[in-house]
């Protein structure tokens, strides 16, 4: 890959905007945040993020805003993912790989169901304030 | 300890962010025979007893986990500082800020894989709130700067997965070129 400039990357930056206003612009309605705590780091948080990044963007889906925080206190889980979509209840996936996070793109976002072997059921208690 | 040097990284980046940091810099120097990395930040620092706490890996910032009295983001740093020739220093001022200093003998047999800065940078930028994030990554040939701060000037934002994907591509090119 060519060096990129600032000025390269305002050029790409406007190319990409006539393409993403050409898809539905409305407001970002999903959120999908990333566990990246020590436990979340060492267990592969950035290698999961990275693949939601590249999964959405492959199926062209802009309606998700994508973070991340530090630990939801679910260590022995890790990566954890919370994933809030409109009308459907707000659930933390445990042991969500790049695999799952495909996963959580495409059933979750997607077709709107839920992956039920990777539901933790609630986040933990000395983390809930 | 950490599978890799960029882990290391992440985890000392996210500390200085939920230390409510609004400017942290990053700088990553490697050469054959040493990697250097330097975090410094403008949060609300510790005083010397609680940084001496932080090394402790059964201690965790009161507040942070009301139940939990595990933190092992720098003690594990320790750990990896010490089994592969390295140092550490970490510095920190109530109210000013931290910095936390380490090399590693970059061949030494223990030591981890120095890891994706491209991958790993990404995911720091994409925290939640107004902070800015400036990397200075330098080799013995080259060497590259990139902030949060220029890359939502250019870009608009860092929320649109196309800008994500962008800023990557920028702090990819910027590694490629240094390595090549």
């Amino acid at each position: 890959m060519a060096k990129l400039t600032l000025d390269d990357l305002r050029k790409l930056r406007d190319e990409k905007q006539k393409a993403i206003e050409k898809r539905d612009p409305s407001n970002k309605d999903a959120q999908i945040i990333v566990g990246m705590g020590t436990c979340g780091i060492a267990a592969g948080a950035k290698e999961t993020f990275n693949a939601i990044i590249d999964e959405l963007d492959a199926k062209g889906i802009s309606h998700v805003l994508v973070r991340q925080t530090g630990c939801m206190g679910l260590c022995h889980s890790e990566p954890t993912v919370e994933v809030i979509v409109p009308n459907m209840p707000v659930v933390i996936y445990g042991n969500v790989n790049a695999e799952v996070g495909k996963q959580i793109v495409n059933d979750h976002i997607v077709n709107k169901h839920l992956i039920d072997n990777h539901i933790c059921d609630k986040p933990a208690m000395d983390i809930v304030r | 300890m950490h599978a890799s040097v960029c882990d290391i990284i992440a985890d000392l980046v996210q500390n200085a962010i939920e230390a409510d940091a609004t400017r942290i810099e990053v700088d990553v120097a490697t050469d054959p025979a040493e990697i250097r990395v330097c975090i410094q930040d403008n949060g609300k620092g510790m005083d010397a007893r609680t940084l001496a706490k932080a090394k402790d890996p059964f201690y965790s910032e009161p507040g942070k986990h009301a139940k939990r009295r595990v933190g092992l983001g720098i003690p594990l740093l320790m750990q990896t500082t010490a089994a592969v020739n390295g140092t550490v220093d970490i510095q920190s001022t109530p109210g000013k800020g931290t910095r936390v200093a380490f090399t590693l003998d970059a061949r030494h047999l223990d030591t981890p894989p120095f890891g994706d800065l491209p991958e790993t940078l990404l995911g720091l930028m994409t925290f939640g709130g107004a902070y800015d994030l400036i990397l200075t990554r330098t080799t013995p040939n080259d060497r590259y700067r990139v902030s949060r701060g220029e890359l939502i000037e250019a870009l608009g934002n860092l929320e649109e997965i196309d800008n994500l994907i962008l800023a990557r591509d920028y702090v990819r090119s910027q590694e490629e070129n240094l390595n090549s």
